[in-house]
């Protein structure tokens, strides 16, 4: 009895220990960013053009560097994730093609994001001659947003009781009256965690984007200028020793609208009541 | 068609109209919309494994991954180093994060009361969305430091590569363990507490083999991730292309040599950085492809 | 009874997968007038009923022989589409579905599915309904307000204002009462009582006294078949075949 006591004990300590040494860690990591990082953040930080390559400056550019991907990658990839996922949970009842069709989703979610880079500067800038632009940056994010936005609208998608598509068919309302009129908007908020996912997955995203938009420091004014979203920025910042103030704080914009979108997403996942991924 | 769609309503017949085009149309637009995907996953296919291809045949597959020497200048391009080093790193982050995923995991699942876990689990959401360039970053001003007054040397190491790797993939092994822990039956517990085991025994011995595919997914998941990592792996390993078996040496991964070396490379040397894609893609995809399989094996047996 | 029904079968069979669930099924539905299905649980009853609108549709592995006649035409051939005809021959289901939008959006829903899009001619119909349906009463203060916050019973005779709002010519109804307490019972089933002047209404019930209390004919099913149907009356005082006495006095199901 006593030895299996210890052993219980023993265990509890180590799982605790884990537990502890997780959450310590990550309010170590975020609390550090941040509190180093909001010293230099300012009004002028936020609105002035970098100078120097960023030794002195702002980062204006990059903040709307990376709205702008952000966006463009959302208005290609939101609807057609959206059409995917109301084909696969409302239009389908499976079979060999869906089951392929699965997979290819599946996988492009496992496929990390300089493979996306790669793809994107072979066919997007190179093959098709997109170039070094916002649009060849915003395909290749879209591409990789994609699964998520089909598996968190298809997951919301199916939370939608089936009485209500028995209500409405026997109506007499088509499929797509159905769908359109009553399935989405009772799904609604998980297309929104959708997107919030995808954007904060979008905001982050340094490889894929390195690789197909370029990295010139200026305003894109078209979808085929070439950009530099914050993330690069940080990553020219830190890795050529360029100004560590200007990184922190970059890094802690960077941190403060990720965890705002994912807060956004989580909220209303919770509101949803879906399942955690 | 529209005047048709008004009209309908009045005309009272069962039989099929022409305002039935307007849906057929919507589930085509729908169908072609999911295939996207699969078009995607060819494109990347044929994109990468194409422009690869010159240097694959060149010096043969089995040259690029047995050989050791990766010097771009002299048209040398051995993968051994990369290969091993992408090994070590990500094997060096799943000794450290699985023991404290699992870990944690087993804490919100079974030990911490509700409330404290709903506390707690949004948090692992969030870290999940740090950027893994806000990771390398940190690496480069806190952990390398670090390293390098504790051990001697530059910091900049497997070692350190390994460990903000871990960090990264942390998040998803304790989502996707707890999830498993949390949907096992309740009766599991009930009957073995009922047979006079204790909790731990319950959790070792009942729970913890039942959640066994669950857990294992989420490692190999975790896997791809870090094999596939770039930005933080590439900003802390000090990309030195040797085959080195010591976690302290400097060393590079496949995704980083190619996050640093690519815009700079020409021709044969761009080549050969796609052919290092292409032996990522394949290692991801077959990763996948076991992923797949044991998530619906999972399936199956519930 | 066939001659002049308003819907009939005639050699209905029907198969879920391997499953043979309905039975060479004959029976004609008489216009302005009651028929309720009864039988124990797994009886077919809800399957035949879903057949009438091809609600089975949505099943996957469904397999149907035979005809369903509506005024004449087979509902079954090819170039029938569904979605005139479940407008023309309506359901209610045996738990309350409003969806989650007001009480007006509700009842208004259908007409616009089918093309009204005049907020006037809207607010007519979404009254008429509601009167038809004895809730105008009830709700008319609040139709702003979510139909999921009417209860159980109101919710019931809201879908079946809502099913009104389309103009049917033919009702099916699904155990509407199973979900629901006495009182909010009596209500319907006084509704249901005055909407069979006017439309070809069929039950499914599992509650004798109920189908006794509202309906003009009736049908009883037994392992996919019908053992007998007719007058109700006459079928409850004389039943003819065993099984259907058996279940009368109650001796299984």
């Amino acid at each position: 009895m006593k030895k299996r006591n210890l052993a219980q004990r023993t265990a509890f300590l180590l799982i605790g220990a884990s537990a502890v040494i997780t959450f310590a860690l990550f309010a170590l990591i975020l609390g550090y960013v941040l509190i180093k990082g909001m010293a230099n953040i300012n009004w002028e930080f936020l609105t002035t053009y970098p100078a120097l390559m960023g030794r002195e400056g702002g980062i204006f550019p990059t903040i709307i560097g990376t709205l702008v991907l952000t966006g463009v990658a959302l208005l290609i990839a939101v609807p057609l994730g959206v059409a995917a996922a109301i084909y696969l949970s409302e239009y389908t009842k499976g079979g060999i093609g869906i089951r392929i069709i699965r997979f290819a989703i599946e996988s492009l979610a496992g496929i990390p994001s300089i493979i996306y880079g790669l793809f994107g500067f072979a066919f997007l800038v190179t093959f098709l001659k997109l170039g070094f632009s916002v649009l060849s940056g915003a395909i290749a994010l879209a591409l990789m947003v994609l699964p998520i936005i089909i598996r968190t609208t298809e997951e919301a998608i199916r939370t939608v009781p089936d009485d209500y598509r028995q209500a409405s068919l026997a109506l007499g309302a088509t499929r797509w009256q159905t769908t359109s009129r009553v399935v989405l908007p009772a799904a609604l908020p998980g297309v929104v965690t959708a997107v919030m996912l995808a954007s904060g997955r979008a905001v982050g995203e340094t490889a894929a984007v390195w690789l197909t938009a370029g990295g010139a420091l200026k305003l894109p004014f078209s979808l085929h200028d070439p950009t530099r979203p914050m993330t690069l920025h940080l990553y020219y910042l830190a890795a050529e020793g360029l100004s560590l103030e200007r990184a922190y704080a970059t890094a802690a914009v960077l941190l403060v609208l990720v965890l705002v979108v994912y807060s956004l997403a989580i909220f209303f996942r919770q509101k949803f009541g879906m399942k955690r991924r | 068609m529209k005047k048709n769609s008004v009209e309908t309503p009045s005309t009272h017949t069962i039989h099929k109209d022409p305002g039935a085009r307007k849906e057929k149309t919507i589930h085509i637009v729908l169908l072609l919309a999911a295939t996207v995907s699969l078009l995607a996953l060819f494109l990347i296919t044929a994109f990468v494994v194409g422009e690869g291809w010159p240097v694959m045949v060149k010096h043969g597959p089995l040259n690029l991954i047995l050989g050791t020497d990766w010097t771009p200048s002299r048209l040398s391009f051995g993968m051994l180093p990369q290969l091993t080093g992408t090994l070590l790193v990500t094997l060096g982050a799943l000794l450290i994060a699985v023991p404290l995923g699992v870990g944690c995991a087993i804490f919100l699942a079974e030990l911490s009361s509700e409330k404290v876990a709903n506390l707690l689990r949004p948090c692992i959401s969030l870290l999940a969305a740090v950027p893994s360039v806000v990771y390398g970053f940190l690496g480069v001003i806190a952990l390398v430091p670090l390293l390098r007054s504790t051990f001697g040397g530059s910091g900049y190491s497997l070692l350190a590569g390994s460990i903000v790797l871990a960090i990264m993939i942390l998040p998803s092994i304790i989502n996707i363990s707890e999830d498993t822990l949390r949907a096992l039956p309740i009766d599991y517990r009930e009957a073995s507490l009922a047979l006079g085991s204790t909790r731990w025994q319950t959790i070792w011995r009942v729970l913890l083999p039942a959640a066994r595919p669950g857990i294992v997914v989420s490692i190999i998941l975790a896997m791809g991730r870090a094999i596939g990592e770039t930005m933080a792996v590439m900003m802390v390993t000090g990309n030195r292309a040797k085959v080195t078996g010591a976690l302290l040496d400097p060393g590079a991964t496949m995704a980083g040599t190619i996050g640093l070396e690519w815009s700079y490379a020409a021709d044969e040397h761009s080549s050969a950085l796609f052919a290092l894609g292409t032996f990522l893609f394949i290692v991801i995809m077959l990763l996948n492809g076991v992923a797949q399989l044991v998530t619906s094996r999972g399936r199956v047996s519930q | 009874m066939m001659q002049s029904a308003k819907i009939s079968v005639q050699d209905f069979s029907l198969y879920y997968g391997a499953f043979h669930a309905l039975k060479k099924i004959s029976l004609g539905f008489p216009p302005r007038s009651l028929t309720a299905l009864v039988g124990p649980s797994g009886c077919g009853k809800s399957t035949l009923l879903r057949s009438l609108n091809r609600m089975n549709d949505l099943i996957a592995g469904v397999r149907v022989e035979g005809r369903v006649s509506l005024e004449g035409s087979n509902i079954y051939d090819p170039d029938v589409d569904v979605v005139p005809l479940r407008k023309k021959v309506g359901m209610v289901f045996q738990r309350p579905n409003p969806f989650p939008m007001s009480i007006f959006e509700n009842i208004a829903y259908g007409p616009r599915v089918h093309g009204e899009k005049k907020r006037s001619r809207l607010q007519d119909i979404v009254e008429q309904s509601l009167k038809s349906a004895a809730l105008w009463d009830e709700v008319k203060d609040r139709l702003d307000s979510p139909a999921l916050k009417l209860s159980g019973g109101q919710q019931q005779r809201l879908c079946i204002a809502r099913l009104l709002a389309v103009e049917p010519e033919v009702l099916l109804m699904d155990e509407p009462c199973s979900a629901l307490d006495p009182i909010a019972t009596e209500k319907v089933e006084e509704l249901v009582m005055d909407l069979k002047k006017k439309y070809t209404i069929v039950v499914v019930t599992h509650n004798i006294a109920q189908a006794a209390r509202i309906s003009d004919y009736l049908a009883f099913f037994y392992l996919g078949e019908m053992i007998e149907s007719g007058v109700t009356r006459q079928l409850l005082t004389n039943p003819t075949k065993h099984q259907t006495e058996d279940y009368l006095t109650g001796r299984f199901g």
